[in-house]
Formats: structure tokens, sequence, C-alpha cells
């Protein structure tokens, strides 16, 4: 079997925001874990923009353990796919990128595009005048 | 007694190859060393760029003849309407028309895509009279098929621009970008020190007969451009702190690239055309090199609020601010971005020097220099109608 990568957006209960549950999933299931985006404030309910690498079978289980312990997990099927080859480097899409994904180099103006960074917020979507983002809908696996 | 060069000066000098050139970034950073008076001495030329989505721009068409005649009333371009009152073939096609059934796909597109040397088709209607008795044409065109294909855009090369944001509560979609409510972003345009006009903001050597650089060609100034305004605020270094004045410029399309000319879609906006415009400026005396050491910390533009009826104003702010990536509005930091790419307007200004260094491209004074004094009328609504 090949590891792969897959993205959840985990939604925490306040009971089980404190918990160490992204070290369980390390430690107990061997997922490497890339967290995304993390609003998670103790006592109170949180959120998580997850990549985990690994076996399927280990990543299955994993979610298996977050679900038991009341945290609902979602399994993120899309991306944001970028046409850079006809980029022109206008800068409309980076005002709406908030994830930091889509920045630009103020030495020599060129659109950076960090796909590990993207949240999936679809604004860069309509904000390029020249149509060169796309949202893949594919439930796609990252060979890893 | 302080040196002036002449027109023909500079020129003997392109033509040796032996003159100065620099772009307008090169000149400003200069300046932060050496004095006007020195410039004059060591400097010939300076390039000036931007490259910026331009509304106000097409092509004018000439189709041919076919066998029998038609005198063509309404024309459709992939379904584009072009416009059917000049004369039987000839046509001028707005970069900003759409498709009714596709309003993403516009006149931009077929300009950019006659460029790319793709296949159009074009169908025309006409009364039938007895000298072009046709009344229905469908057929494809290229722009080799093609007699005339003109770029020739009423107004282009802004003289700076606003800086948008949106206070309300919703998101707007604008020509200036997509702006987030409650003042999450801030668009901006030009390429500030970079920029044509604001290096030349009296016109001295931009004018009628300008030879350009024009969407990869060579082009020329015909004219002031639409909504031409002098009337606008100077700072204390002698540029406009909103957008002023522009230019009208004209080009073979035939000679273009889709490098410097690109369609655009701002959603729920509509079609416009990226443009790329280059402008060489003499430096001929102590004024003008003084002008173009302008740097993006001089020039001020005004902040406005897209969002809003009427667009109330919010302040003023800087190039360098806005190309540091944020701004502070009524105290708040803002997140900047550009709409123009500036990455573009040097490529497109090195060009222009490259040219000029080589010989291949020679300096023209205008043959009429703008009018003074100018403002804009508002249009009256004396009917009313839907708002």
């Amino acid at each position: 079997m090949k590891e792969v990568t897959r993205r959840y957006i985990l939604r925490f209960p306040p009971q089980s925001a404190d918990k160490a549950l992204s070290y369980r999933l390390i430690k107990d299931y061997d997922i490497k874990i890339n967290i995304l985006k993390a609003e998670v404030r103790p006592g109170k309910s949180g959120s998580l923009l997850l990549e985990l690498e690994s076996l399927p079978a280990n990543i299955k289980k994993g979610i298996e353990y977050l679900e038991a312990n009341n945290v609902i997990c979602e399994r993120l099927g899309r991306k944001i796919r970028f046409n850079d080859k006809k980029c022109i480097n206008c800068g409309n899409c980076i005002g709406v990128c908030f994830a930091g994904a889509l920045t630009m180099d103020r030495k020599n103006w060129e659109l950076h595009f960090e796909p590990e960074k993207c949240v999936v917020c679809e604004l860069c979507v309509p904000a390029c005048p020249m149509n060169l983002f796309q949202i893949n809908f594919h439930d796609e696996e990252v060979v890893a | 007694m302080s040196i002036k060069k002449s027109y023909e000066e500079i020129n003997e000098k392109i033509r040796k190859g032996t003159a100065v050139v620099l772009t307008a970034e090169e000149i400003s950073s200069m300046a932060r060393e050496i004095s006007p008076a020195e410039i004059v001495k060591k400097v010939d030329v300076v390039t000036t760029a931007t490259f910026g989505a331009m509304c106000s721009s097409g092509v004018i068409l000439n189709f041919g003849h076919p066998t029998p005649p038609i005198r063509m009333e309404r024309i459709l371009l992939n379904g584009v309407p072009a416009h059917g009152g000049l004369a039987a073939v000839d046509t001028y096609l707005g970069a900003t028309a759409e498709n009714p059934d596709n309003c993403r796909y516009g006149g931009a597109h077929i300009i950019q895509e006659l460029i790319e040397g793709k296949s159009i088709e074009l169908e025309a209607w006409g009364k039938g009279t007895d000298c072009y008795p046709r009344k229905h044409i469908k057929t494809r065109i290229t722009l080799n098929s093609i007699n005339e294909a003109t770029l020739l855009n009423p107004r282009n090369g802004y003289q700076n621009y606003n800086v948008a944001t949106n206070t309300t509560g919703k998101i707007k979609y604008t020509y200036m970008g997509t702006l987030l409510p409650g003042m999450k972003n801030a668009n901006y345009s030009t390429s500030g020190e970079l920029s044509p006009l604001l290096n030349d903001p009296e016109m001295r050597t931009i004018g009628i007969g300008t030879r350009i650089f024009l969407g990869g060609a060579t082009g020329y100034v015909i004219w002031h451009g639409t909504q031409f305004n002098t009337s606008k605020e100077k700072n204390e270094f002698g540029v406009p702190v909103s957008n002023s004045a522009t230019l009208a410029v004209i080009g073979n399309l035939k000679e273009m690239s889709s490098e410097f000319l690109r369609a655009a879609y701002y959603e729920k906006y509509g079609v416009s055309l990226f443009v790329g415009l280059g402008i060489p400026i003499p430096i001929l005396d102590e004024d003008l090199a003084h002008r173009v050491s302008i740097r993006n910390d001089q020039i001020e533009t005004t902040i406005m609020d897209y969002g809003s009826p009427g667009m109330p104003v919010l302040g003023r702010t800087t190039y360098a601010e806005l190309q540091s990536g944020s701004i502070i509005i009524n105290g708040k930091e803002v997140r900047t971005a550009p709409v123009a790419s500036l990455k573009k307007a040097r490529q497109i200004a090195a060009l222009l020097q490259k040219k000029i260094r080589e010989g291949k491209f020679e300096l023209t004074c205008p043959v009429a220099l703008f009018p003074k004094n100018t403002s804009l009328k508002k249009l009256i609504d004396t009917e009313g109608g839907e708002k």
C-alpha cells in the first residue's frame, strides 16, 4: 500500500478541544500531520484544517479514533488548481487570499501559489480576471 | 547655464547607438544620488510602462467585400456584437462588448484570439441595396484574411488611479477587483514611479504623434484620451493625487502579441482588456530630469469606498505604502493588492529601453500638445430611469 495525503476539517466540541488528539494521531496511528489552519481555544469549540499523510488504513483508524472522541471529521475533496502558465501576475487574487497561499514577491512582483496553505475558501476563483483558478471536485488522493 | 537637448540630438545618439537609456525605476533610484542637472548630462531617454486593464479599448476591422457584396448593418463576431454603423465592411469592436449568451466572453477575447491566429465566426446582416444586394453572410475570418485590424483605444494610460476598498458588509465585485466586506482589502492600479503620465505630468513630451510601445508593437498617441481631466489636485511633487489625464492610442493589431494584450473577465462586472503600454521620455532639460526622478513615496493617490454610493473618499496614501503590502485607512491596517502587473510593466520598460539602445526606436516630438485646464462634465439625468 502506498501512503496518501488527505485533507480534513476537524470540528471540536468544547470538551475535546483540550485533549492532545493530534499527538495521538502521530504516536498511535503513524500519521504525519500538517496543520493548515487552526482555531482552537481551550474550553471552547474549535476547528482544525489538517493534511494527513499515511497509509489509508492508518488514516481510517485515526479518523475513527477522533470520531470516538466526539470530533466531527469532514473530508475535504476539493482542491484549487492554478493554471500558472497563463498568469499575468496582476495581483487581483492576493487581496482575497487570507490563508496566505497566494502572495506576491515584492521584489520581482511575481505571484506565488503555495497549495499546502490553501484552505479552499474559493475566493480566488472569481477574483482572477484570467479565470486561472479552478476547483477540483474529485476526491483526489495525492500519492506521497 | 543649464543644459538643454533637442529631440534631434537625442535621436542622433540613438542612431549611433550611444544614447543613454534608463527605465523610470532606474532613474528614480539614481536620483537619490545625483541632481537633475547631472541627470540631463548623463541620461538621454527614460522608459516608462504600464500593463493594466483598460476598458476603453477596441479594434477597427475591415473584412473585405464578399461577392455579392453586403452593407453590414448588424455584425456578430463569435456572437459578440460589433458596431454596424461604419460603412459596408468596416466595424469597430469594443473590448467590453459581450456575447449576450455568455457575458464572460467579449470583444477583448476576440482581439486576443485574432492575434493568436484563431479563426472567428463572422455573421452579418444588411437590408440589401442596389449596390449591396446581399442580406446575410456567415463566414470565418482570421487576422490574415482581413484587410486592416487597427487597435484604437480612446482612453488608456490613466495618469494615476484611485485605491478601491469597501466599507460595507457585503462583498463587492468591481473593475478594481473583488473587494471584501469591512475594508478587509484595498486594491490599487498603475505602476507608480514607472507609470508613463506620472513621469511627464505636464505632458511636455507626450502629445499627439508620440511614438509608443503598444501591445507589443509600435503605436502612436493620437489625441488626449477621453475623460481627460487636468483640473485634479496636485501634490507638492507636481503629480495629481487621483485619476486625471488619459491617452488615446493607435497601433497595428497585426503586429501585436497576446503577451501584451490579454482579455480579462471581472466577476459580476464584465469583460476588459489588459493593455501593455510603454512610453519613452526624452530628457530635454532639468525640469524633465526632475520629473522622471519621482519616486513611489512621492506619488500619492486617493482611497475611495467603492462599496458606498458616490464612492466617498477615505484618505490618501503613497505607492510606496501600497506596494509594501498594507496601508492604514482610518486607523485600521488594510492589506493591499495590485490589479495591474508591475512585472509586465517592467518587462515593457526594459524592452523599450533595449529597442532604443539598439537604434530601433527613435523619439518623436509631439505634433501638438494636449489641452490645458480641462475638467469633466456630469451626465444629467433629465428623464429619470431605473436607478
